[in-house]
């Protein structure tokens, strides 16, 4: 029962990121954009480009999620499929987590993807490649997750959009930390493992938490 | 089945009722009336948990609704003032989807049958009138005959005299196998003769 909510529910909002194409098109070039624009702004010197990639490319990750958290709750609420879904046979934890599962999938699982297109910009070696995917790879689930607590806890706010960012963006510092701190870590010849395994239980700690968080903050969000 | 025990709500700092209690059993219709703003949709909302009351609680079959939690989510249908229906797929979609989520056993054909019975047409419902967008929410109920109990807000809003009619139909037929409904509405309907009415107005 709760697996086949699960899958329904990934299933309908993939559905509906495909119907609406522009949406997550828009997070995506974002992300782009934003990590092009540093090499263009601070000039081609290769020593300095390798120093701040790293960090420039997850600060484009956190700013790109970001843009996209707003919509994570926001349209079911306005239509009342929210209220359908606290009304739901599974516990009303699982479906947010399918919520944020499928939130990934569309806005953090492409950025995954086309970082090594947006490491080749700042002349990173080949090897770290392997470790900036991964660490978004972990990383990126997490900024899901806690972003969605931002979201649910925004729910029917005007300009809730601001908050959001207001809220969620300190959150984002540990990840921000870890994730461009495993890159130069592995940079600087060093084993990137410590901050890995770091992301991996903040990982696990938030998809442990976080839904309850976010499931008590929607049911306030609805009343 | 259903029983409310000394319901009090306040929405923003206003007393809308107070020490409402009533009993529902089965094949029992309740009609709750009241002007605009007096908390129709407010005491549907506590009905069916979406909403906390300020005192007093909800029992279903004699234990607190709170603590059942998805429990009774499953044991009723909730059609509020929003239709809950995504305006990017179709109303089949809409209704495969909604019936899944509510742990509803949903054969294709059956769900097909139940949006011609209303006579949704298969377009996005991006497309819909609005009295189409309400068919569509409506038709949920003919494929959760076997839930016992349904809240429905202003069920016959945006219908026209042959959807209203067919919809007091299905409610009668539910009412006839067994289930309870309660319903709130501002237009007169056939079936308010045979419903008891629980008045917000006098408090």
């Amino acid at each position: 029962m709760m697996l086949s909510v699960v899958r329904t529910l990934v299933r309908r909002d993939l559905l509906l990121a495909m119907r609406r194409r522009s949406d997550a098109a828009t997070a995506l070039l974002f992300f782009i954009i934003v990590a092009s624009l540093f090499p263009l702004g601070v000039g081609a010197e290769p020593n300095q480009l390798r120093a701040i990639g790293p960090g420039v490319i997850w600060v484009a990750a956190l700013l790109s999620t970001m843009l996209s958290l707003g919509r994570l709750f926001a349209a079911d609420y306005a239509d009342g499929t929210l209220e359908q879904l606290a009304l739901g046979a599974a516990p009303l934890g699982v479906v947010v987590a399918a919520k944020a599962l499928a939130h990934w999938l569309v806005a953090g699982l492409p950025l995954v993807v086309i970082a090594p297109v947006i490491a080749l910009q700042y002349d990173l070696e080949r090897p770290l490649y392997g470790v900036l995917m991964l660490s978004l790879l972990l990383g990126t689930p997490v900024l899901s997750l806690i972003g969605a607590i931002g979201a649910a806890l925004t729910l029917g706010l005007r300009g809730g959009g601001v908050l959001i960012s207001l809220l969620v963006l300190p959150l984002y510092v540990p990840v921000l930390i870890l994730g461009a701190g495993s890159v130069a870590m592995a940079a600087a010849g060093l084993a990137p493992s410590g901050q890995l395994l770091l992301l991996g239980a903040l990982l696990v700690v938030s998809a442990a938490f976080a839904p309850w968080a976010v499931a008590v903050a929607v049911r306030i969000g609805l009343e | 089945m259903l029983e409310a025990a000394e319901l009090e709500c306040e929405r923003s700092g206003r007393t809308l009722f107070r020490g409402l209690s009533f009993n529902l059993g089965p094949r029992e219709l309740v009609r709750i009336a009241g002007p605009n703003g007096s908390g129709k949709t407010s005491l549907l909302r506590i009905l069916c948990g979406l909403l906390a009351p300020t005192q007093g609680a909800v029992r279903w079959r004699g234990t607190p609704i709170r603590r059942l939690a998805e429990e009774y989510s499953r044991e009723l249908v909730y059609i509020g003032h929003a239709a809950a229906l995504k305006d990017d797929l179709t109303p089949f979609e809409n209704l495969e989807i909604a019936c899944r989520l509510a742990g509803l056993e949903a054969r294709r054909e059956a769900l097909a049958a139940a949006l011609s019975a209303f006579g949704v047409p298969d377009l996005p419902v991006r497309k819909l009138s609005q009295g189409q967008r309400r068919r569509a929410a409506l038709a949920r109920l003919l494929v959760s005959e076997r839930v016992p109990l349904w809240l429905l807000d202003e069920p016959f809003a945006a219908l026209d005299a042959a959807a209203a009619s067919y919809t007091e139909e299905v409610i009668g037929r539910h009412l006839q196998a067994g289930g309870s409904v309660v319903y709130t509405t501002h237009q007169p309907a056939d079936l308010d003769s045979d419903a008891r009415v629980i008045d917000l107005a006098t408090p």
